[in-house]
């Protein structure tokens, strides 16, 4: 089975991008599956159903996402693997932009929109700059010249992904990402041993561990504070 | 660029030898000040272990894409314009999987193709063809070559090299910025060296485009319709590296139509447009008839076409007239002959 991980902000396409690009993947006689993770809330995996599609949510609650991701990664590959899909899509939001768990060896595709600011792909961590692929939505609602400007700063971030522009409503570009997702030699059975492509913050302070009170005295572990001088 | 002498040299002495790393450092927020003489390993050793976590920086990775990205510059810079003198398209299959009945169809440079047909037929299919350089890679099985060649796959991934640019129906601008910055900023992404020229030749001929002018300081998210068609023409022909420009309907409001197209073909574009427009299909030197995801019909427009265009661009003229009296308060009151021939 092929395991493809699918990140990006909220709201930027993921899901759009990936039903359609299923659509494709399934002519051409595929098997494919998703693994839908969120926070606190999501509506995804009905869409997911409604297009014929197996899907597990997982919400990570209180937890941060994406440690909460790579600690289930395993077993749902383990699910896709026993169920003998051919391909199965995770879809996260990175959440803090800074970091996404992509895996050494895993397909990693990071979905972000011409919408959020040509200042955008300077502000994002890993999830952009350490991707594969870079899909680009919303094309539609913004002019070429933003397009161009666009398409422009997500190279200089990540020079060596594969752009590519998806209309996530017309499904324009789909066909054209579903040939590049499934990769004989990139099969699995498990996890197992493999490694994260970047590691993700050493967050553990006493508010992590359910601390509200305010002040220096109550502030343990991994703490730092902002410079204030000048 | 070999990788030894990449992690060899200052980062002054990369700087002087490609200037357009700079925004390669600053778009990944990584400071230079002060040390400049560094070599790349030396200056990712920098970093302590708090700052490589907290910014996430991935020096091994940044070394490569530094490599990565001069090698994409010089290329981009070094080389003569790709010039883009026929498009072909190779007949494939349509949805029932019969195959298309037409030898090949080979579009020149500065050329206008209208694509008509009904809706579902398969129009935006053969764009999106053209636009990835299918190579029986697509649900058609048609194939492009660029030159009477198999193209280059760089036509598909690369973010400066695409066949194709598109003139979406929604010409929305979402950035906040002046109509000049806004432009100088394509302008920069796209390292034109006399950018004042460029900038006001754009501002210049879009203006030729609109009814109403504006100037280079109007906010680009307060110009009308018709204004932003005409920057984004303007803006497209002239900057945009592509040599295929894509249109999707040019809407009738606001705009000449057909000075835009001449703007196009006279920066060597070749012009590819799916309309339902009578005018804009017999703009066309030719037209594609679309069927049932299949090519149907290649049809030169004839002479008399030609003729019969002039008479319904008179037509139009009297209905948008009109519509400007509508417009302005008037009542109409009979029709106006004098108009029509
Ligand atoms: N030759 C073909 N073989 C198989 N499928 C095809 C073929 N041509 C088009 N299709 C499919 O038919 C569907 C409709 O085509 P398309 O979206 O291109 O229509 P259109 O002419 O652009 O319609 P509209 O006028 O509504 O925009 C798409 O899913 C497309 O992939
Ligand atoms: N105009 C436009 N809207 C899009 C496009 N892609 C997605 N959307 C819309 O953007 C919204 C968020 O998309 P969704 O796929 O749910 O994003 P996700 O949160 O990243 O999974 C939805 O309303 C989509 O219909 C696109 O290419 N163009
Ligand atoms: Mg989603
Ligand atoms: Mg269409």
């Amino acid at each position: 089975m092929n395991l493809i991980t699918v990140s990006g902000p909220p709201s930027s396409g993921k899901t759009s991008v990936i039903l359609k690009t299923i659509e494709s993947l399934k002519k051409k006689g595929f098997k494919v599956a998703v693994a839908k993770f969120d926070c606190l809330y999501t509506d995804d995996d009905k869409l997911y159903e409604k297009a014929g599609i197996p899907v597990k949510k997982g919400l990570s609650g209180a937890l941060c996402p994406d440690h909460y991701f790579v600690s289930n990664v395993e077993e749902i590959t383990k699910w896709g693997v026993d169920n003998k899909f051919d391909i199965l899509i995770s879809e996260s939001a990175g959440l803090c932009n800074r970091c996404s768990p992509y895996i050494k060896g895993i397909k990693a595709v990071c979905v972000i929109d011409n919408l959020s600011g040509i200042n955008t792909p300077k502000k994002i961590g890993p999830m952009l700059k350490s991707a594969d692929i870079v899909v680009i939505t919303k094309g539609d609602i913004v002019s070429q010249a933003e397009r161009e400007v666009f398409a422009s700063r997500v190279n200089t971030v990540n020079p060596a992904a594969a752009i590519m522009h998806i209309n996530g409503l017309t499904g324009q570009g789909s066909f054209e990402l579903s040939t590049l997702l499934y990769d004989e030699s990139l099969n699995i059975e498990t996890l197992k041993g493999k490694e994260l492509r970047f590691p993700m913050p050493s967050a553990l302070c006493s508010y992590c561990l359910g601390e509200t009170r305010i002040g220096e005295s109550y502030q343990m572990g991994n703490v730092r504070k902002m410079k204030m001088e000048d | 660029m070999k990788k030894t002498e990449l992690i060899s040299k200052k980062i002054s002495s990369l700087l002087n030898e490609f200037p357009f790393l700079s925004a390669f450092f600053n778009d990944n927020g990584l400071e230079l000040k002060g040390k400049k003489e560094l070599t790349l390993p030396e200056y990712f050793a920098e970093f302590d272990e708090d700052e490589i976590e907290d910014r996430a920086i991935d020096a091994e990775n940044l070394i490569s894409q530094i490599g990565e990205f001069i090698e994409q510059m010089i290329a981009f810079l070094g080389k003569d314009e790709d010039i883009v003198k026929t498009v072909t398209i190779l007949p494939g299959t349509d949805k029932s999987g019969d195959k298309e009945d037409f030898g090949k169809l080979e579009i020149h440079q500065g050329e206008i193709i209208s694509i008509v047909g009904p809706t579902g037929s398969g129009k935006s299919r053969l764009l999106g063809d053209i636009e990835w350089v299918a190579q029986s890679d697509t649900p058609t099985s048609r194939k492009i070559l660029v030159n009477n060649d198999i193209p280059d796959n760089k036509w598909r991934f690369s973010s400066s090299d695409k066949l194709v640019a598109q003139l979406s129906q929604n010409m929305n601008f979402v950035m906040d910025l002046s109509v000049f910055e806004f432009v100088e900023l394509h302008a920069e992404s796209r390292l034109v060296e006399n950018k004042e020229d460029v900038i006001s030749r754009i501002i210049n001929k879009a203006n030729d485009l609109a009814g109403e002018k504006f100037s280079p300081d109007t906010p680009i998210t307060s110009l009308s319709g018709g204004q932003s068609r005409a920057l984004m023409i303007a803006d497209t022909a002239i900057l945009s590296k592509s040599p295929i420009i894509l249109i999707d309907e040019i809407e009738n409001a606001g705009i000449d139509r057909k000075r835009a197209l001449k703007l196009l073909l006279s920066e060597d574009k070749i012009v590819l447009m799916a309309t339902h427009d009578p005018i804009l299909a017999l703009m066309g030197d030719k037209r594609i008839v679309i069927k049932n995801g299949g090519i149907y019909k290649i049809i030169d427009t004839t002479e008399e076409e030609r003729t019969i265009l002039s008479t319904l661009e008179e037509m139009d003229k009297t209905l948008l007239a009109y519509r400007t009296k509508l417009r302005s308060g008037e009542i109409i009151t009979e029709i106006q002959k004098e108009n029509i021939n």
